[in-house]
């Protein structure tokens, strides 16, 4: 809502030294959001002056037609002498009286008026248009034309009202009300301490019978309808000035006289009104709700199709306008057209006015399904006082026949659904109880009826809240009017004593933690959209039927090309990776946690809860069985130098161990030793992917995937050679966690080191011969690391030679090189029982 | 080496006159002084000291004489034996002294060599900062709740009183989610959105937990916006939400002016202005002293600042007393409880906190972005 200044005056005696910043700092307490504060015609100065074209001499021989004018500017000029001006415009003709800006002026935009030679001759000034007065463009391009009544040598800066300040208020949707000057003046008076003006209190004739016919189908969805008729209006009656101004400053723009009145109402009483010309208007008016399927031009030019719900106002022939929304094109007030042959302006003579009030739900909904947001449809939807229909009409009425010469008719038809007043009762100490502010009765009484409120009772307090205030419902709204009113800046600042807490949860420490270990081990944390598409996962070689392929779909996607929420980290990982490879960043370790979305399949569309008591428990299970599984992942993905080279040696590129090793770190931190599988697995290299299990309750579960990636995904998706990645769930290390750690008892003996090399096919897994080894040494391995590992032609073709060092301690003596040695070879029996091995020599 | 003097007489031992030990001393002293190196001194140690040294032998001989001569004897050969231990070991201290100090400047390196072996690691600054701010809660006593980023319409709108049709539901551009499953058949809404604020929580809190509820949600939220300099349609929020017997408007505005000061500064001050929320009532938008410029800028066209656009304050979000409406759709008796609940913006505060000027550097996942906030921020 723009509500220019002068305008707001016109409701509340605010103090000429008032400033729009004043006001607006005043509204933004009492909690209307003043965005800006226009300052319109800051920067213009005069002379402007209201001139009579004299002469008009057409230059010939330019590109473009150009006049020679002279202006009878009065007084304005010193001299009194006709002022010789250059000037483009063609939309003027001798006689008319238009807008000067004379030698020394500055116009909006630091455009300084000086006599200039151009064309051939000297112009001494400009005839100006909307425009370059910073008017707002009213269409025509043209300069203005001013009412042939103005005088010669007026102030055109005071007629036009050039200077001003603008409020561009952001209304929020429980005021409605504040869609209109009335509104606003009434906050503002409250705001400032002052009396209103309340534009709506003018005196309404009762209804009669003679008014326009009007039947209303449906008073759930229009509980009001008032008809006045005005006829005679002259075709050629123009909006004055002042209230074209006003419009322009509210930012409409001025159509015609019958259109302009109805939208000046509107901004002035929040009252939408509509204009039908009685002569295309054929038999009562009605309204009802829509066939489906029928069809109505609205007044945009757009053919709709009209669903069962839409309520319509109709005629015999059908709709005639949405109602509360737009109206038809079919009963359009007519712009005056001059007859071919007499000259004679003809237009709408005789209109009837609708001011009536529609259900909110139903504007909404209609706005909403034909995607046209009206300044109507707009207001009906925040609420609109339906008490102020009649004197909306009656305001109308009044301006049709001050300002067209129109005949007010004497019927009046008014088709109301009686509705009681709204009460609330509140205790009187509710707003302080609220607030934590004692405000005691006096004052809640005082802000209450401010606002509009009737209020009777002591402790109790019977408040009938206003029509124009449907968003006053419950006891809390009435609270805020009170707090807003006294002043949230006025509320003291104290501190609530919550209950003791227990702080973060062991699943949120755990969630820290992994970010924590993965930055502390050189991974840089990004934060990737979880947009994906179909495409990328082709580009990963991800199987139709890989549960991967499950993604949870949006309707209305950013882009058509990643419609889906990811299943994956993979994706927005290597599309960082790739992004900072691009920009120069070559040795990369990027890590991401947060979660996947898996649809199951089984989704129930969520059901629409009661809201008037809380949902069962089966209720609230049922829609969290309409979600998808959004599991919790942390993945890694590395590619260039793990570490670099420089004076200390040799680098070593990042690869599939280092993934898999990503893995273990964070494993770990869930208190679970990972098991590593060799695995094949998109979008993994077949040789280069290893499974991460865990074991939970007693069962090997597979908690995520690592390695070097498959070098037809590195090349599908651009990256790096040698890309490494490893994604891991959360949620399932979590379950397969080991609780609290059980501090190891610390031997103080000496250890007894012995190593061994063990020789096994190529094909055996390190891990098994690992676990062969551990199991064969019994309780006196303190420990076992594999240190080396070597092919070659000393160990054989197909083999591979695996060194171990192994360290025994007892807990309770010195072991003895016997003791030790038999434990050694206890475990290499086992590795060469179970895996073939052969002790190297 | 002499027999034993069993004759007990005096004889005269060569090796024990007075001039002959002082003679030995000097050769051994000037052995040991004639040292250059460590090495040079172990050799004159074993020569002169040693167990076939003169002045051992010398000693070997005492036994052998008289009884009345053994004293001055033993007294002269040890006071001797005493003076060369005593250099050796001064001249053994001067000699590592010098080693030390040789090998030592051998051993120096030049310690501005760079070290960037490996490459240090980084989380990402909304994430540490969400922490933050929720750590400010946690050490109130508040505790972290947590919900899914796709979300039952229910949670998200509905029990916060955003009723079908209300204008309110529309100021927030929803992702939908597609029918899927079981349903997808009817082609109808999946009645699931992407969460447009954190506030499904709240109504998650308070329908599984009986109050006093005290909680803070951070997380991840969703909007229908185009990516560029200062918005993006995934952003971070936090979420707080009070429910207990007679908290107040005074209560919510003391947490707020705790939590800007825990974060921003002991002198940071807040600002309630009225505004509207359908989960709250009353609500107000809350605002803060412009972190940057300190409301310095305010009609003062020669320092204008851009983190305020010269307002001097900035807006954190929205806030307001729970909706009783909210609290019995959850089922919580409104008539003995009332609460507090308020959600902000996290990215925008990292942004003035941090002096970020771009939105995308954010979520672009640039490493030289990142990296320099390290741990916690």
């Amino acid at each position: 809502m723009r509500v220019p200044l002068s305008w707001l005056r016109e409701y509340v005696d605010l103090p000429a030294t008032t400033t729009g910043r004043d006001v607006q700092e005043k509204l933004i307490a009492v909690g209307l959001e003043v965005e800006t504060v226009e300052q319109l015609g800051a920067d213009l100065t005069g002379p402007l002056v209201v001139g009579q074209v004299l002469t008009i001499e057409e230059l010939e021989g330019f590109k473009k037609p150009i006049r020679f004018c002279t202006v009878d500017v009065g007084a304005a000029n010193g001299t009194g002498a006709p002022q010789e001006i250059v000037c483009g415009a063609r939309n003027f003709a001798v006689g008319d009286k238009v807008v000067v800006v004379l030698p020394g002026a500055e116009l909006p935009g630091g455009f300084k008026i000086a006599a200039r030679k151009t064309y051939g001759k000297k112009s001494h000034g400009m005839i100006c248009s909307g425009d370059e007065l910073g008017m707002g463009d009213d269409g025509s391009g043209g300069i203005i034309v001013l009412p042939p009544e103005t005088e010669v040598g007026t102030d055109a800066i005071e007629l036009l009202e050039l200077r001003d300040e603008v409020l561009d208020i952001a209304v929020t949707p429980d005021r409605g009300y504040c869609l209109s000057m009335r509104g606003v003046a009434r906050e503002a008076a409250t705001a400032f301490g002052l009396p209103l003006r309340d534009p709506a209190l003018l005196d309404v004739p009762p209804p009669n019978a003679g008014g326009y016919p009007v039947q209303v189908a449906d008073p759930i969805g229009c509980d009001r309808f008032t008809a006045r008729t005005v006829s005679g209006l002259a075709p050629e009656a123009r909006t004055p000035i002042w209230m074209q101004r006003r419009l322009q400053k509210a930012g409409m723009r001025p159509v015609s006289l019958a259109v302009d009145v109805t939208n000046y109402v509107m901004l002035e009483l929040g009252q939408p009104l509509h204009a039908y010309d009685r002569a295309t208007v054929e038999g009562p008016i009605g309204v009802r709700r829509a066939a489906p399927g029928e069809e109505l031009v609205t007044l945009d030019g757009t053919k709709r199709v009209l669903d069962g719900e839409d309520l319509v106002i109709t005629d015999n022939r059908g709709p005639i306008g949405l109602a509360g929304v737009m109206g038809g094109a079919n009963t359009e007030i007519a712009a005056p057209v001059a007859d071919p042959e007499t000259g004679a302006l003809r237009g709408t003579t005789d209109v009837v006015i609708e001011a009536a009030h529609f259900d909110a739900i139903a504007i909404a909904r209609t706005a909403r399904r034909h995607r046209l947001s009206s300044e109507a449809a707009k207001r009906f939807e925040r609420g609109v006082d339906p008490e102020a229909a009649s004197a909306a009409a009656q305001r109308t009425v009044d301006l049709l026949v001050l300002l067209a010469g129109g005949t007010a008719e004497d019927g009046v038809t008014e088709v109301v659904s009686p509705r009681g007043p709204r009460t609330l009762t509140i205790p009187a100490d509710h707003p302080d109880k609220v607030a934590g502010v004692t405000y005691g009765r006096e004052t809640v009484v005082r802000r209450l009826q401010q606002v509009g409120c009737d209020v009777y009772g002591q402790d109790e307090l019977v408040v009938t809240v206003p029509s124009w205030r449907p968003d006053l419902a419950d006891p809390n709204d009435l609270a805020e009017e009170v707090i807003r009113l006294e002043g949230y800046e006025n509320l003291p600042s104290t501190l609530p004593l919550p209950p003791a807490g227990r702080g973060l949860t062991e699943r949120q420490r755990l969630h820290r933690r992994v970010g924590r270990v993965l930055a502390g081990a050189g991974y840089v944390e990004t934060l990737n959209y979880p947009f994906t598409g179909a495409a990328v996962l082709d580009q990963l070689g991800i199987e139709p039927d890989d549960p991967r392929r499950d993604a949870v779909t949006l309707v209305n996607p950013l882009s058509d090309e990643e419609p889906d929420l990811r299943t994956t980290l993979l994706p927005g990982l290597l599309a960082a990776l790739r992004r900072n490879y691009g920009r120069g960043s070559h040795d990369l370790a990027l890590f991401e946690t947060g979660p996947v979305f898996r649809a199951t399949g089984q989704e129930q569309p969520a059901r629409r809860l009661v809201v008037d008591r809380r949902p069962t428990d089966d209720e609230i299970a049922s829609l969290d069985a309409s979600l998808p599984q959004q599991p919790r992942r942390a993945a890694v993905v590395l590619a260039g130098a793990r570490e670099q080279a420089g004076w200390w040696g040799p680098g070593y590129p990042a690869g599939w161990a280092d993934a898999i090793e990503a893995g273990r770190t964070v494993a770990r931190e869930a208190g679970v030793e990972l098991i590593v599988r060799q695995d094949q697995h998109a979008p993994w290299h077949p040789g280069r992917c290893a499974a991460l299990l865990a074991v939970a309750d007693g069962e090997e579960i597979l908690v995520g995937n690592a390695g070097e990636l498959h070098p037809r995904v590195v090349k599908a998706l651009g990256l790096p050679e040698r890309t490494s990645a490893m994604e891991i769930d959360l949620d399932r290390l979590e379950r397969a966690g080991a609780g609290a750690l059980k501090a190891p008892r610390i031997s103080t003996f000496p250890v007894a080191t012995q190593d061994v090399a063990l020789i096994v096919d190529a094909s055996v897994a390190a891990a098994d011969v690992e676990a062969a080894l551990r199991e064969g040494a019994g309780a006196l391995l303190e420990s076992l690391r594999l240190f080396d590992v070597f092919t070659g032609e000393q160990v054989g073709e197909g083999k591979k030679s695996l060194a171990y060092a192994l360290r025994f301690r007892a807990d309770d003596r010195t072991l003895t090189a016997d003791e030790a040695s038999a434990a050694r070879d206890a475990a290499v029996a086992v590795a060469v029982e179970r895996m073939g091995a052969v002790l190297r020599g | 080496m002499s027999a034993p003097n069993k004759s007990y007489d005096p004889v005269e031992v060569e090796a024990l006159k007075p001039e002959e030990i002082a003679r030995r001393v000097d050769e051994a002293l000037a052995a040991i002084a004639a040292a250059g190196d460590l090495d040079a001194l172990a050799q004159a140690k074993v020569a002169h000291t040693g167990g076939t040294s003169p002045l051992a032998l010398a000693n070997r001989e005492i036994g052998a004489l008289p009884p009345h001569a053994k004293a001055d004897a033993g007294k002269r050969v040890g006071q001797a034996r005493g003076r060369v231990s005593q250099a050796l070991k001064a001249r053994q201290e001067e000699l590592e002294a010098e080693r030390d100090a040789r090998v030592l400047v051998e051993e120096a390196v030049d310690v501005t060599l760079p070290y960037d072996r490996v490459p240090a690691g980084a989380r990402h600054p909304l994430t540490t900062f969400m922490e933050r701010v929720a750590d400010v809660f946690v050490a109130m006593g508040y505790e972290v709740a947590e919900g899914p980023e796709v979300e039952a319409e229910w949670f998200n709108f509905d029990a916060l009183n955003f009723v079908p049709d209300h204008p309110a539901r529309q100021m927030q551009d929803t992702f939908f989610v597609k029918a899927n499953g079981a349903g997808a058949a009817a082609e109808g809404e999946s009645g699931v959105v992407l969460r447009t604020h954190t506030s499904p929580v709240q109504a998650r809190t308070l329908v599984d937990r009986e109050p006093p509820v005290y909680v803070v949600c951070p997380g991840r939220v969703y909007r229908t916006d185009e990516l560029d300099a200062t918005h993006s349609p995934v952003f971070h929020q936090i979420e707080l939400l009070a429910v207990d017997e007679g908290l107040t408007m005074a209560d919510l505005k003391g947490t707020l002016d705790h939590m800007v000061q825990a974060l921003f500064g002991p002198d940071m001050k807040t600002r309630l202005r009225p505004n509207y929320f359908p989960f709250t009532e009353p609500s107000a938008e809350m605002d803060m002293v412009c972190y940057v410029c300190r409301g310095a800028s305010v009609g003062n066209p020669d320092r204008p600042c851009r983190t305020c656009s010269s307002e001097g304050w900035i807006e954190l979000g929205g806030c307001g007393m729970v909706n009783p409406k909210v609290l019995i759709a959850c089922g919580v008796d409104p008539e003995k409880y009332s609460g507090f609940a308020f959600g902000f913006g996290i990215d925008r505060m990292l942004m003035f906190r941090h002096n970020v000027e771009d939105m995308r550097d954010m979520f672009e996942g640039d490493v030289r972005f990142t990296r320099p906030f390290g741990m916690e921020i």
